[in-house]
């Protein structure tokens, strides 16, 4: 059964089966002994919209016995990208002559009135995707008397790329470049789910690429002032079947702290020219979340001295929130408090080819995974 | 069924959106027994022989990239189309729509490239067609070919005679070809080396079909193995169960996938087939595909198995396992 010793296929180290295999069954050893800490249940939550989609790749899931849960969190950049700033970048598109340029998956977010950035283009926008801002930046350097948009959203992860794209084109004197700055921090969101008096999660499993930006540090006061386990982790199975084992740990001890399994590309302090790019170009806003409403100083915009650059002021466009979808649970399951397949609508009127809501559309949203690997 | 709206780029992914326009408007209008089995090659019986016939066109931006270009993709997609039903190729066509400004030197250089392509499958282009269309009408060049094959006396092979049981086998590494083209169009600037694996497999089939047990082969190229596996489960209602770790994707092509948010099962290969053989003959076959230069990492990739509802499903490399669906509209590269 196994390959060509010959070929250049390799079997990593960090998908290994027999490692996996060690890894499951401590996690099946831990896991009762933390529920029983726990008070039955244990909840973790992979904050992190790539970690749900690992998660449901590896096909894990059904390894894990079932006092343990794993909730998604609040960490996919389109499923929290509320419906009126999506109205908005959708009214951006329409703009005669302009340029939209965006990352792929936002292509299929859908707008209130139905319409998305890909059905956009059969009413006249031009949408390009890039793989980076600094690929906007340039176009509009070779289409100078086209406006060029950027559609800025998403974590601490994207918001220093798209600040460094922003300051060159500052450098270049380009007038024409213009990007939306829809930025959500991590850290506060996190506080957001933690000061619900109903809030039942035990143990976050924070995001890897975010914590490579931000570091560990600014997550210590969730261990240490609301008591919950707390591990940076990466994206490898081996890594989240770690991650799992520390955060029982943390539980069955009751020491909750922030470990950092993912040490091979996160350190404490973080990456500092990216923190220092972000303090430059944006400061603290209070932007709308999907589903959960306008939260105070949990996201970034653009600072007093970047304004013009500000795709939102310079085309004088703001559209406030639409009501959520009739039925959609995605507001609920951004916050922890169900899965996917408690919604009413998942896999009958939602599915991603006829998506309701956020997390079917968005390819890393929770809705969209356990459709996806039947998880 | 309604009519479809419009259509979308989804429409040619591939995937299940490609699925429902086949069945929509193509089956609705042409319908026939040999459409019907929608395979790579329809069989056409003459008196005294059954030929396979078989037609694709190639759109591929850029038109060059490391690896191959859009005419060997060209001829080596329709030879291997013919080839899976177990043909041989007799001849080829071959029509261009032109844009007009298109370069002549890269327009020789892509024939040349075909010529070499069909000389190395032994076939030869018999027949052809032009067309130039104003600046803005097409993308630079659009090729369209067609083949005729025979297939020899008593050949018969359709995933509808794949068997519980029986072997998938994988002729080698999957993704290089959709990570080449990714990456030359888009110019990731990834390096590592990837290159489109396209070539002209009759040489590979016409070696293995001489040992028995092979019920039915399929060219993994839009879609990839995922969504083959997907029609093939389809057509013999069995699940098709495949092993993550034996299905092999090289660490280039891998590290590509995972940094664009791709998965590498429904990624397009150029030069790869999934073969459905009878368990008991699967390792001379396997042995017989490494033997073969475009079938040196060939591996056994899984099985096909009786469930009561079928479906492709993937034992992870961790020993969990989850479904494969077929693809909804394009795999986009996501936000981080």
């Amino acid at each position: 059964m196994k390959p060509a010793p010959a070929g250049s296929f390799c079997s990593p180290l960090w998908r290994d089966r027999a490692l996996a295999a060690a890894a499951v069954s401590e996690l099946r050893r831990l896991a009762p002994a933390a529920a029983a800490r726990a008070g039955g249940q244990i909840n973790l939550m992979e904050v992190c919209g790539t970690h749900t989609m690992a998660v449901a790749a590896s096909g894990m899931r059904g390894l894990f016995p079932k006092e343990l849960r794993m909730l998604s969190g609040p960490g996919c950049p389109v499923c929290v990208t509320s419906q009126g700033d999506i109205d908005t970048v959708l009214a951006l598109a329409l703009v005669p002559g302009v340029i939209i340029t965006t990352f792929g998956d936002m292509l299929k977010v859908k707008g209130s009135g139905g319409l998305d950035l890909n059905s956009a283009r059969e009413r006249g926008a031009d949408v390009r995707v890039v793989y980076s801002p600094l690929d906007a930046v340039a176009l509009a350097a070779a289409e100078p008397s086209r406006q060029v948009i950027f559609i800025g959203v998403g974590f601490e992860t994207t918001a220093p790329v798209i600040g460094a794209a922003v300051r060159q084109a500052r450098k270049a004197g380009l007038k024409n470049f213009s990007s939306t700055a829809f930025f959500k921090l991590v850290p506060p969101a996190l506080e957001m789910l933690l000061s619900d008096p109903e809030n039942k999660i035990h143990g976050f499993m924070l995001p890897g690429h975010v914590s490579a930006i931000i570091g560990t540090a600014p997550y210590r006061f969730i261990a240490e002032k609301y008591r919950v386990a707390c591990v940076v982790t990466g994206f490898e199975p081996l890594d989240i079947l770690a991650g799992i084992n520390i955060l029982l740990k943390q539980v069955i001890s009751g020491a909750p702290r922030v470990e950092d399994e993912y040490f091979r590309v996160v350190s404490a302090e973080g990456n500092l020219a990216a923190q220092k790019i972000m303090k430059e170009v944006f400061s603290l806003s209070t932007p709308s979340w999907r589903a959960i409403g306008p939260v105070k100083n949990t996201g970034l915009k653009f600072s007093k001295d970047y304004a013009s650059f500000d795709a939102v002021k310079r085309f004088k466009l703001k559209y406030s929130e639409a009501p959520e979808p009739k039925g959609c649970s995605c507001g609920k399951i951004l916050l922890g408090k169900a899965l996917p397949p408690d919604c009413p609508l998942f896999g009958k009127a939602c599915t991603p080819a006829n998506a309701v809501g956020p997390c079917m559309v968005s390819s890393e949203g929770a809705c969209a995974a356990w459709y996806k690997y039947g998880a | 069924m309604t009519a479809l709206k419009k259509i979308v780029l989804g429409h040619g992914s591939g995937g299940r959106l490609s699925r429902e326009l086949v069945e929509r408007v193509f089956l609705k209008s042409f319908s026939n027994p040999s459409l019907r089995l929608l395979e790579d090659a329809a069989e056409v019986k003459i008196p005294g022989a059954t030929l396979a016939f078989t037609t694709d066109s190639y759109v591929v931006t850029p038109v060059e990239f490391p690896g191959a270009d859009i005419g060997r993709v060209a001829v080596c997609g329709t030879v291997n189309d013919l080839a899976v039903k177990g043909a041989r190729p007799l001849a080829l066509s071959a029509g261009f729509i032109l844009e007009e400004g298109f370069p002549g030197d890269l327009l020789l250089r892509i024939t040349a490239s075909m010529r070499r392509a069909a000389d190395e499958a032994g076939v030869l282009i018999v027949t052809g067609d032009t067309k130039v269309v104003e600046k803005g009408k097409a993308d630079g060049i659009f090729i369209n070919t067609s083949g005729l094959g025979l297939i020899p006396r008593g050949r018969r092979l359709t995933s509808a005679e794949v068997k519980p049981g029986d072997a998938i086998i994988v002729s080698g590494n999957l993704a290089d070809h959709g990570v080449a083209v990714m990456n030359a169009r888009d110019r990731l600037g990834l390096r590592g080396g990837v290159r489109s694996d396209a070539a002209p497999l009759n040489g590979l089939i016409e070696k293995i079909l001489r040992l028995p047990g092979i019920r039915a082969m399929r060219d993994l190229t839009r879609g990839g193995l995922a969504t083959v596996l997907n029609e093939v489960s389809g057509a013999c209602r069995l699940t098709a169960e495949v092993e993550e770790d034996s299905v092999a994707v090289s660490p280039a092509a891998r590290s590509a996938c995972s940094l664009l948010g791709l998965d590498p099962m429904y990624v397009a290969n150029e030069g790869k087939i999934a073969v459905f053989a009878a368990p008991g003959q699967a390792a001379k076959i396997l042995k017989a595909m490494r033997s073969h230069p475009y079938g040196r990492n060939a591996c056994i990739a899984g099985r096909m198995l009786k469930e009561k509802k079928p479906l492709v499903r993937m034992i992870t490399s961790i020993g969990g396992s989850r479904i494969m669906l077929m693809l909804e509209g394009e795999q986009l590269p996501r936000i981080c």
